[in-house]
């Protein structure tokens, strides 16, 4: 069964800088094509990253998906129905943390399951607060935390909802080089423990090669599909040790503009 | 190290104070005129003892916690209102923004006229003091909530209600905090002025009452208390900012 189908997606967006000068769009400002004819299909429990060159509209995709922004036109379905705003379903993680700063980690992950009844709401919460290992901080505010605590305690609160959907935004973003690596294994884990369709916007090749089960790239704007495949190997992966995964890493370097790497 | 903190201020304000003294002795004026910081202390103490200062403080502390209070539970509520919806916005941030730059002062020959002699035309121009720096702050704090919190609050299927109370509400208390600091002190700045028109008592008509029986002493015991209570009043205030659950106000700016 497929889950999420991005079908004939454009997306515009007004350039206001220009607007008011002369013309009879002038009210309007300049359109500027950023997604152009973009189909895709996500099965059901793929780990898929989308790289591009920055700017290319990857992240407005994802915030389609999640139901934040509308296409233009063309429609993205999600089981058939058409997404019509954000659901509870299909969780988002943002790129900058997305926590609730004023709330505690304990307040932060309770949100998706608030109207739960409350043996099995302490329950859960406390599974996912140990799941991420930050039971010692379940009573801390965001701002005591680091980064890669951060990304942990938001992953806690979008798994505690039990989406079909994951919607990850740069998640990796801002890490120091350790933490990112770690953080980065913490989700590879999450997506082999739960199987859900997990997305997940990077500019991080090697990112998207050591955990993607597919990996798309898009070309600069106006943005299309210019890489779709899938990558058949187990994880965890040594892309340095995978002769055809080195290939597939030079080519996407070269297709994003870098001939020469080292 | 704290007792550095404590100790220092105070031994600015003991030289100020014999520098004062001495300025008072060797000025040549008149000790009517420029009275020594010993004789006004002396003044302060028999103002104490005949509960004459208490009772002014306390008349003055009464209108301002009742016309800033007013200000705060109608302009916090107008300030979010017109934050959030956008026709509320283009209806009254014109009469807001007009209405803002008049001094409340200009107002005083009109809250005598509407209000009488006594507590509530002193009363209506703090309000009026306070009530403008709330409804302007308020409402941009809450245009300044980061679209994120919003994002999370429809990603997580929160009700209007929920928005309010959980986002807009939580966000907004960092600066709501700061704009209450800075609008006592208008409203303690106000009070003295409006203190001197249209009452009787208050630490305004202390220094009215005192001008005009020429005790220049008593003038600065009154502005002496006005300062320290005006300390007291900023130090509550600020003490607002140090709830935990506030704090990452304070560190993610």
């Amino acid at each position: 069964m497929s889950c999420i189908q991005v079908k004939n997606l454009k997306k515009s967006f007004i350039d206001r800088r220009r607007a008011g000068r002369g013309g009879e769009r002038a009210s309007l400002g300049n359109e500027i094509l950023v997604l152009d004819n973009i189909n895709l299909e996500f099965a059901e429990g793929e780990l898929v990253c989308i790289l591009g060159p920055s700017g290319c509209g990857k992240s407005t995709l994802l915030r389609m998906v999640a139901g934040f922004d509308f296409p233009t036109t063309g429609e993205v379905l999600i089981n058939d129905e058409p997404v019509t705003g954000s659901r509870s379903d299909s969780i988002f993680v943002f790129q900058h943390s997305g926590l609730l700063p004023w709330m505690t980690v304990w307040e932060n992950v309770e949100l998706g399951v608030r109207h739960i009844q409350d043996p099995e709401k302490t329950q859960t919460i406390q599974e996912y607060i140990a799941m991420v290992e930050l039971d010692r901080f379940e009573h801390h505010y965001p701002h005591q935390l680091s980064g890669g605590m951060l990304r942990r305690a938001e992953l806690a609160r979008a798994l505690a909802v039990n989406p079909n959907t994951l919607i990850m935004d740069e998640p990796f973003s801002g890490l120091d080089f350790l933490t990112h690596m770690k953080v980065r294994e913490e989700v590879v884990n999450m997506h082999e423990f739960i199987q859900k369709t997990t997305l997940v916007v990077t500019h991080d090749i090697d990112d998207a090669l050591i955990m993607g089960d597919r990996v798309i790239v898009m070309s600069g704007r106006p943005s299309q599909v210019k890489l779709d495949v899938k990558l058949p190997y187990g994880r965890p992966r040594d892309v340095l040790k995978t002769p055809e995964l080195m290939a597939l890493r030079d080519e996407i370097f070269f297709m994003l503009g870098v001939s020469y790497v080292v | 190290m704290g007792y550095k903190k404590t100790v220092l201020p105070f031994i600015t304000l003991f030289f100020i104070l014999l520098l004062w003294e001495l300025v008072t002795r060797f000025s040549g004026w008149s000790r009517n005129v420029f009275p020594g910081s010993i004789a006004v202390l002396t003044s302060m103490g028999e103002l104490i003892a005949n509960g004459t200062l208490l009772k002014n403080t306390v008349a003055s502390l009464f209108r301002v916690s009742i016309g800033f209070s007013l200000a705060v539970v109608l302009g916090v509520p107008l300030g979010i209102i017109l934050g959030r919806v956008e026709i509320a916005k283009l209806l009254f941030n014109p009469l807001i923004q007009f209405l803002r730059p008049i001094s409340p002062l200009a107002w005083i020959p009109l809250a005598m006229l509407w209000f009488g002699i006594g507590d509530p035309p002193a009363i209506f121009l703090i309000f009026l003091a306070s009530f403008f720096p709330m409804v302007v702050s308020t409402s941009v704090a809450v245009e300044s909530i980061k679209p994120t919190y919003f994002q999370v609050a429809a990603n997580f299927n929160f009700t209007r209600i929920e928005v309010l109370t959980k986002i807009v509400i939580p966000a907004i208390i960092p600066q709501v905090i700061t704009a209450l600091r800075m609008t006592i002190a208008i409203a303690w700045l106000v009070v003295v002025a409006a203190e001197m028109i249209a009452v009787q008592s208050g630490l305004g008509y202390l220094i009215l009452d005192a001008r005009n029986a020429l005790r220049m002493d008593y003038v600065m015991v009154a502005m002496i208390v006005i300062g320290i209570i005006g300390l007291l009043l900023d130090f509550i205030m600020r003490s607002l900012g140090n709830i935990e659950s506030t704090a990452w106000g304070r560190l993610t700016k």
